[in-house]
């Protein structure tokens, strides 16, 4: 696989971008401005495709190229823009009922880091490659899948549960490239696709919720219990 | 005709009443209401044909007898909640949003046809995704504050979890690669024949997490948080098609992913861990039956506790748990579209969702009432219906299975007690005098007749056990793996 024939200078640009990838998904954690959480995955999904292009120049499959065009292009501009008219819509801007504090949240997601690096040695252990690469991209993976459960978990306003979704995929798509860089092209283009898709929902869920609920935020909703 | 001329029969008719209900626009509920009339019988015949698995139109789709079996199940629902549609979405405030509906509804269907049949794992996950976007919107149809709330809840909660499932597909993905290469395509049949030469440990995380990915779909316990709201708020028709029908569709899934697992030998952990998820459901759905005001609540409740039955019957395995457990799957798909008929149609006629307001109901619902009575009776698993007998072959499947005697036992006692908590309510409804006089529309032929249809199978089917599912329940048991 590719990640075990990599050239250091190769490898070191993948630690890097996976690493800044963990650290954006932090930032996103201890922001409570909407418009950072939007900048922050934006960049995020930047990374992901600038690490797809390296992928598919390393072990030579074109089609990463063209995956990496779509992912710059959806996850990088059209989500975050369409995000913003979203925001621009619902005049708030900023997290108003935290359940827990940023600095609390931080602390929170480094622990889930901890626990995402103990997984990923053990299944690396399991598979029997124990390189750093490997490790990292599982680490990651792992890591910004449990910080977007974490980010659903305590916050509260509707568009922060729309990127806490997203950024749950993010996880997995970067994971993935390292990992299985050959998954065929076409289910990484019917995600992209899916993921527009899903994003046209919530921007218009997002709007119903204003007009029928009269809030953004999921405080409102409590009348369906028991 | 050939198979293929039936798959395309199965996706097209859908697909055509979606664009008939846009374009044309008048008549949409009708051209629906074709659309399943054809896909009962083409699935019918499918499920006929389909023998051994087989791929079809350039490897895309999977024909297997499972996945005939649960797509049986949805054409059966949808035919019965598309009758049903065409009297309950009549009484709506807003008629010229009708198409939309329709065309969303046959869209829906459409989506849980052309799951089962996905022939790559990843191709399965975007078709249970697209199903969530569809019924979303069918969710959120009543645009009031409480659908809504729902359907939020819904989009975010399900996606959410079904991204779990697409982690786990990636880990199976990866673990393909140390048989057969960076690439290749992961497809169900190819699943099986690299699972026992995979990493052992890629295979278990990869179970683990589609198992609770597609789990929060089917809606066991603990990830069925969603369920109850989803299936209260949406139009009852909706509600049939999401408990009926959708549950099985991600079942399906689990039931592959375990099946890889046993091929590979890795014994009776994956079962124990189904088993447990089926417990909790039936734990948690047995509860909230006893405690429920809401009458389409009191249903959804119901399906977490039978998708707990289905799951139960999987995970004891064997031949009698596998069948009890298909056999499950359609008894419990007709039972709950003629529980959500009725639901529906008291929820109209009396003007509230709440059992509080609803009495005297062979009054306020001649005729129809008992009908309502007979499906509820059938889904407690009480004789002569359908349920008890394959309620009977999972609790046998568990009794017999080493170590989960005890599950067997506990299974009994909450199938008493959700008997007991379901039947009070309706012992309520039917005979405390109606708190204010009902007000809303009597249920048309066009309720009645779905919901007497249904009640009709279901004694057929615990009267008399069809030889023929036994033969393609044995074989599909013997894909399976399970020792027939």
């Amino acid at each position: 696989m590719l990640a075990l024939h990599l050239d250091p200078v190769l490898a070191s640009l993948f630690s890097l971008i996976a690493i800044s990838a963990l650290v954006l998904a932090f930032v996103m954690l201890g922001s409570r401005w909407l418009k950072d959480y939007m900048l922050a995955f934006a960049a995020q999904s930047w990374l992901i495709a600038i690490l797809s292009a390296l992928v598919g120049y390393a072990g030579g499959y074109a089609e990463l190229y063209f995956v990496a065009a779509l992912t710059a292009l959806f996850r990088g501009l059209v989500l975050p823009l369409m995000l913003l008219w979203v925001l621009n819509r619902l005049h708030v801007n900023r997290e108003l009922h935290e359940i827990v504090r940023p600095s609390t949240a931080l602390v929170m997601g480094a622990a889930l880091v901890i626990f995402a690096v103990v997984v990923a040695y053990r299944i690396g252990h399991g598979v029997g490659i124990e390189t750093r690469v490997v490790i990292l991209a599982l680490t990651v993976m792992l890591s910004i899948k449990l910080i977007g459960f974490l980010m659903l978990a305590i916050r509260r306003e509707a568009i922060s549960s729309v990127l806490g979704v997203l950024l749950l995929e993010n996880g997995v798509f970067l994971g993935s490239q390292i990992l299985v860089p050959g998954m065929p092209l076409m289910i990484e283009l019917v995600l992209l696709f899916d993921l527009l898709v899903a994003v046209t929902c919530f921007a218009v869920l997002v709007r119903y919720l204003l007009s029928a609920v009269g809030a953004t935020g999921s405080q409102a909703l409590q009348k369906l219990a028991g | 005709m050939g198979t293929h001329a039936l798959i395309l029969l199965l996706l097209g008719a859908p697909l055509l009443a979606v664009l008939w209900s846009l374009l044309v626009r008048r008549l949409a509920g009708w051209a629906n209401l074709l659309a399943a009339l054809v896909c009962l019988p083409a699935s019918i015949l499918l499920l006929i044909g389909a023998g051994r698995p087989r791929q079809f139109f350039d490897r895309l789709l999977y024909l297997d007898r499972l996945g005939a079996w649960v797509m049986l199940c949805t054409a059966a629902v949808y035919l019965l909640s598309s009758l049903f549609a065409l009297d309950c979405m009549r009484h709506g405030e807003d008629t010229r949003r009708l198409p939309h509906f329709y065309a969303l509804f046959a869209l829906f269907a459409w989506t849980m046809f052309a799951a089962p049949m996905a022939n790559m794992i990843g191709v399965y996950w975007i078709g249970i995704e697209l199903t969530t976007l569809v019924s979303t919107f069918l969710v959120g149809y009543e645009r009031s504050a409480e659908s809504m709330e729902a359907a939020w809840k819904y989009i975010i909660i399900v996606s959410g979890g079904i991204s779990i499932a697409l982690l786990g597909t990636v880990l199976l993905y990866w673990g393909g690669t140390f048989v057969l290469g960076p690439t290749y395509t992961l497809d169900w049949s190819t699943l099986d024949a690299i699972a026992p030469r995979m990493p052992a440990v890629l295979l278990q995380v990869g179970f683990l997490l589609s198992l609770v990915g597609y789990g929060v779909k089917v809606g066991l316990a603990p990830m069925h948080t969603w369920l109850p709201d989803a299936h209260s708020e949406a139009p009852a028709p909706v509600s049939a098609m999401l408990s009926g029908a959708l549950l099985n569709c991600a079942m399906l899934g689990i039931v592959r992913f375990l099946a890889a697992t046993d091929t590979a030998g890795h014994g009776a952990w994956p079962h124990r861990v189904l088993i447990a998820l089926g417990a909790a459901s039936l734990v948690v759905g047995a509860l909230f039956i006893l405690r429920q005001r809401g009458v389409k609540r009191l249903m959804a409740y119901s399906s977490v506790e039978h998708m707990g039955v289905v799951a139960l019957g999987f995970g004891f395995g064997g031949a009698l748990g596998v069948f009890g457990a298909l056999y499950h799957m359609l008894n419990h798909s007709l039972n709950k579209t003629a529980l959500f008929i009725g639901a529906g149609s008291a929820v109209r006629r009396f003007g509230s969702h709440d059992m509080q307001c609803m009495g005297d109901l062979p009054a306020a619902m001649p005729g129809f009432a008992w009908l309502w009575l007979a499906a509820a009776v059938a889904i407690t698993g009480a004789p002569p219906f359908g349920l008890f007998r394959s309620e009977l072959s999972v609790l046998m499947a568990g009794w017999q299975r080493p170590g989960t005697r005890w599950v067997a036992v506990l299974f009994l006692l909450l199938l008493i007690v959700i008997f007991a908590g379901l039947l009070d309510h309706f012992r309520a409804m039917f005979t405390r005098p109606a708190p204010a006089a009902p007000a809303g529309p009597l249920p048309g032929v066009l309720s009645g007749l779905p919901l007497a249809l249904a009640v009709a199978a279901l004694l057929l089917f615990g009267l008399w056990w069809p030889p023929l599912f036994t033969h393609w329940f044995g074989q599909i048991a013997h894909a399976l793996g399970a020792a027939v």
